[in-house]
């Protein structure tokens, strides 16, 4: 992003930096954790709420590609400085979960909220998929 | 069992399995055990000067969260209300993880603990608790005389 003006040499070193930056933490890489969620189908759509403790409105991200759904997010969580932990429970600042959408979803009118570290996603239906009540013919 | 987040990582898993199988040899755990799977997750960390506290609580009204400290002992509790419809609204829950209901989990805060230096707040979802230790008890150099 802000790679552009600054001087091959030094991008050079921070490449490097982030090489053995990125060695250090292979095992880690990759890791996040799985957010618990409540998902909930009404006739208009699906509501999803996400648990994202420490997570800001910046360090989140939501994707739609074709048919799937990427929550990804990361806790913020500022940490006073030589902090030495005693006992962990939640091990790691990351988050993602990602769902399969079907077809008569529409992506296009997805709506989210995030507030106090609950991300609550409303996808409506496509108007064509909305309920409609079929008839039975009697014979 | 309640478990709030769970990682689908494997070495991350195993590493906590590994600290589980610790604490499990470990003859003389405390009398509250270790509330691992309990709501909200908590990570308890120390500076020289403070004890440190995180509870990881999503969703929960500021209001309702209640934090006492009462002879060393330090109680988080509160409630997270249900967002899921009545059972009887034309609605289909199809996953169901978060935890909802009243919570209290009680942790022992250390000796050198200043209960009367205790800060609370909540952001984001995480209530972070920061006790002051009590300057007697922080490290001093001694002057050779």
């Amino acid at each position: 992003m802000d790679n552009s003006n600054t001087p091959t040499t030094s991008s050079r070193a921070a490449g490097s930096k982030e090489l053995a930056r990125k060695e250090d933490s292979t095992r880690y890489s990759d890791a996040a954790l799985t957010p618990p969620v409540d998902v909930v189908e009404d006739s208009g759509g699906i509501t999803l709420f996400a648990d994202l403790p420490g997570v800001s409105r910046d360090k989140l991200s939501l994707q739609v590609a074709s048919d799937t759904l990427t929550i990804e997010a990361e806790s913020g969580l500022s940490v006073p400085e030589g902090l030495e932990s005693s006992h962990t429970e939640v091990g790691l600042g990351r988050f993602r979960r990602v769902f399969t959408l079907s077809k008569e979803l529409d992506t296009n009118a997805i709506s989210a909220e995030l507030s106090q570290g609950v991300l609550k996603l409303r996808i409506p239906k496509a108007q064509h998929a909305q309920p409609r009540r079929i008839e039975i013919q009697t014979a | 069992m309640y478990r709030s987040l769970f990682p689908r990582d494997m070495f991350a898993e195993m590493d906590r399995l590994q600290r589980e199988m610790q604490q499990a040899f470990d003859l003389s755990p405390t009398i509250r055990g270790f509330g691992r799977n309990g709501f909200p997750a908590l990570n308890i960390g120390g500076t020289p000067k403070t004890v440190e506290i995180y509870a990881f609580a999503p969703g929960v009204d500021p209001s309702s969260l209640e934090v006492n400290l009462e002879r060393g002992l330090l109680t988080i509790a509160g409630q997270r209300a249900n967002n899921l419809p009545e059972s009887d609204a034309k609605a289909a829950v199809h996953i169901n993880e978060r935890f909802e209901g009243s919570f209290r989990r009680v942790l022992t805060l250390p000796d050198d603990a200043d209960p009367d230096a205790v800060s609370a707040k909540y952001r984001d979802g995480v209530l972070h608790i920061t006790v002051q230790r009590q300057a007697s008890s922080q490290p001093r150099r001694i002057t050779v005389q």
